[in-house]
């Protein structure tokens, strides 16, 4: 069986380290918060002004002035601060977050990225994913490992408008745990029930595989 | 000093005409200069461009302003929460001009504080770097970007005094200082008009000189988007 979406998000956790400040966006990334243990003291950046981003406020503290990225109502943790677009984004682009975790459409074994547009459909714009990729110390990725007709998500080539250019550090998908290195795509750990054959069958990037290879989970 | 304090919100936009640039804080509904917005709608002001980081909603925000066709162009990075924009962007009524969150602000803040453009990563590579010049820096690749100004800038603050000085709260600042900052006119709608000197002045977040007009605001709904809420701990 490949990954679900909280095995993803649990595995990309296990990345994130003490003290670490962390930028979420929206889906299974959303999801991880909830894998990383309280005494990491992790602070959540929330690009649209917040640092310390806590769980989402109990019915009576809902705060039309505190919400997320996502437009959500959330609250803020002991500790946090509020501050500007321009002073959010100088915290992303000047490389003080540390990693930041986003969803894709397609990543390439150059580690470039696309999770914006697809041409001839509505565009709603990049947000702060072209910023966010190009200015966070670590770029993890998590996605489908195919698409709904079965297609490769992890290609040798975006064919997508980009979102960033060799970017991307990691790709965690239902498929495995891969780094993305100048060989391109190594998977380094697989789920249990997938052998490589499949996982190679359903990458069409370059993929070689870690000499330690490891089922995820294991020690 | 005391000049710059409107009666209403009508007189404060006194000068706004059609085909004019217009800045408008918020992100999102959150911190959006709500009774500006309704009295550009009141007035019929068209051919705007509009530079804000989001479209509001169908009925509310600069949704409002889509609704009445006076927006000509959009200047923001991300307009997913409005099904009327889609509409008219795709009957080409509305020109949009996509800007990465980050770059948006920072071509702003550029525009404020008189820096006529700065070089940048992000999206070099991409679309957003096509026909922009490219120049290399300690072995990374930089775009240039042009910094952003505007014939009105309009901003919602929590609390401000007659000085223009500006306090927000929580997450609504967001856009709000830059946008401040790059307006030839800046009007600030505050949810509370307070007396000269009870604002900290170590806690002041848009100093007055940036605010040419303030107004006592009315009638806030502060709508929210996604009312997500937990049932204790989560």
């Amino acid at each position: 069986m490949p990954l679900t979406r909280d095995q993803i998000a649990q595995r990309i956790a296990g990345e994130i380290e003490p003290g670490f400040i962390v930028n979420l966006g929206i889906g299974i990334p959303t999801l991880v918060a909830n894998f990383v243990p309280v005494d990491h003291h992790v602070l959540f950046q929330s690009e649209n002004g917040l640092l310390g981003m806590g769980a989402f406020p109990l019915e009576k503290d809902v705060d039309a002035d505190l919400v997320n990225a996502g437009k959500q109502t959330v609250t803020a943790v002991p500790g946090a601060s509020f501050f500007s677009s321009a002073d959010s984004f100088a915290m992303i682009r000047g490389g003080h977050v540390h990693v930041t975790i986003l969803g894709a459409m397609q990543v390439d074994e150059q580690g470039s990225i696309a999770n914006w547009m697809v041409p001839g459909k509505m565009v709603k714009g990049m947000g702060g994913a072209m910023d966010l990729v190009a200015g966070a110390r670590r770029v993890i990725v998590a996605m489908q490992h195919t698409d709904k007709e079965g297609q490769s998500k992890l290609m040798k080539k975006c064919t997508l408008p980009l979102t960033g250019l060799k970017c991307v550090n990691m790709v965690v998908s239902d498929y495995g745990v891969f780094d993305v290195t100048p060989d391109g795509f190594v998977l380094r750990e697989h789920p249990a029930d997938l052998n490589v054959d499949q996982i190679k069958a359903a990458t069409e990037g370059r993929l070689t595989i870690h000499p330690h290879l490891k089922k995820i989970g294991a020690r | 000093m005391s000049k710059k304090v409107f009666s209403s919100c009508e007189s404060a936009l006194q000068g706004l005409s059609d085909g004019m640039t217009c800045l408008f804080g918020g992100f999102g509904l959150c911190g959006i200069p709500e009774n500006a917005i309704e009295q550009i709608r009141n007035l019929g002001t068209k051919n705007l461009t509009c530079v804000s980081n989001n479209a509001g909603v169908d009925d509310f925000g600069l949704g409002l302003l889509l609704q009445q066709g006076q927006i000509k162009k959009m200047v923001s990075s991300y307009v997913g929460e409005n099904a009327l924009f889609e509409k008219l962007y795709l009957e080409k009524k509305l020109e949009v001009e996509f800007v990465p969150q980050g770059t948006l602000a920072e071509r702003l803040r550029a525009g404020g504080a008189g820096i006529p453009a700065f070089f940048t990563p992000t999206g070099v590579g991409t679309l957003v770097s096509e026909g922009k010049q490219i120049r290399e820096f300690h072995g990374r690749q930089y775009v240039l970007e042009i910094a952003i100004q505007g014939d009105f800038a309009f901003v919602k603050a929590w609390k401000g005094d007659a000085c223009g000085n500006l306090v927000y709260r929580k997450t609504a600042r967001n856009f709000n200082p830059m946008m401040a900052t790059a307006g030839k006119i800046t009007v600030a709608e505050v949810e509370e008009l307070v007396p000269v000197g009870s604002l900290d002045p170590d806690q002041v977040h848009t100093p007055g000189i940036y605010v040419q007009r303030i107004f006592q605001g009315q009638n806030y709904q502060k709508r929210i988007e996604q009312r997500t809420v937990s049932k204790g701990r989560i």
